[in-house]
């Protein structure tokens, strides 16, 4: 059984919620509830409301998303 | 990180490979015109349990069948059904084995009867793919030479390699790292060392490389909806090549 490859996509964060989670507003309309990646803790990069962000979906689960990227 | 595992360990994923091969050997038998893919499942099971191992897909992730069958168009994780195999079919029967606490992946694409020289072709081309995959798996190599070198040989046939699967590590769990895509640029990603073992597996379509999900979250087709073919083995990286741990 073959892995799947995230899907990308753009958004903007509409709310923070506990525990570092976050309800992003995708440019498609459709609003997904996104974690953030290790990486982007590691490195404490700030997240608020109105941020442009770039995250990654499951094709299995597209309610779902991890954000990678901050946009600037 | 990309686990090396141990003689201890690799001898567990060798026998979920043995018990893998001697699965497909039994359902090649099977597959013909009138056969459902559910039937096929239902072998599939019956066979891995009879030889102490564990059907790895079912329950993955919520996925419902023993085994993926995908037919034609479809690319990947087709879900075992009442659908009736007929002449001129091609099927992609892809198996996952966990034998103790190890897994084994490996998959094959069969024609069912007389098959259109499009299909014959496609099938001949993946199959030679995945063993051109295998050939560069070797140490020194980095992961990304495996994928480029399945990219020139496809392409060079004028099929198309699928972007949203990739093959990947396997051994504890049925998706390790690395993730090794089917296409890109050599000499990149990590370099090979003795004890990496991989599932290498190319999923080829007929027309365009983009596929779409349907409904029921699981099967893959192609968006155009032309043939997609799939090989797959799992392989160990040794000093003196890769090993193929599902077949015989």
């Amino acid at each position: 059984m073959p892995k799947e490859e995230p899907i990308t996509v753009e958004g903007k964060v509409s709310e923070t919620l506990p525990n570092a989670m976050f309800r992003v507003e995708l440019t498609n309309g459709h609003k997904v509830l996104a974690h953030v990646s290790g990486k982007m803790r590691m490195n404490f990069i700030r997240i608020l409301p109105g941020d442009s962000v770039t995250l990654e979906l499951s094709p299995y689960d597209l309610t779902r998303g991890r954000i990678i990227r901050r946009e600037k | 990180m990309i686990v090396l595992h141990s003689d201890e360990e690799i001898a567990s994923i060798r026998r979920a490979g043995q018990i893998l091969s001697a699965t497909l050997a039994k359902l090649k038998k099977y597959v013909k015109p009138g056969v459902t893919t559910k039937e096929l499942d239902a072998i599939a099971r019956d066979e891995i349990l009879a030889r102490n191992g564990y059907p790895a897909f079912k329950g993955y992730k919520g996925f419902p069948g023993n085994i993926c069958t995908s037919l034609n168009e479809v690319v990947v994780h087709g879900i075992p059904s009442e659908r009736k195999l007929k002449e001129g079919d091609i099927i992609s029967i892809d198996v996952g084995v966990k034998f103790r606490d190890y897994f084994a992946d490996a998959a094959v694409t069969l024609g069912i009867g007389s098959l259109n020289e499009e299909a014959k072709s496609l099938i001949k081309v993946t199959e030679k793919s995945l063993y051109i995959g295998i050939e560069n798996a070797k140490v020194g190599n980095r992961v990304s030479d495996i994928s480029c070198k399945i990219q020139e040989f496809v392409e060079s046939k004028g099929f198309s390699v699928v972007r949203a699967f990739v093959g990947h590590g396997i051994g504890l769990k049925l998706h390790e790292e690395p993730e090794i895509p089917n296409f890109g640029k050599p000499g990149t990603g990590p370099r090979l060392e003795p004890g990496m073992v991989f599932a290498i597996e190319p999923m080829i379509n007929a027309g365009t490389y983009e596929v779409e999900i349907l409904e029921d979250g699981w099967t893959a087709v192609t968006k155009d909806r032309h043939l997609s073919a799939h090989f797959e083995h799992t392989i160990l990286v040794r000093d003196d090549g890769a090993e193929i741990l599902t077949e015989n």
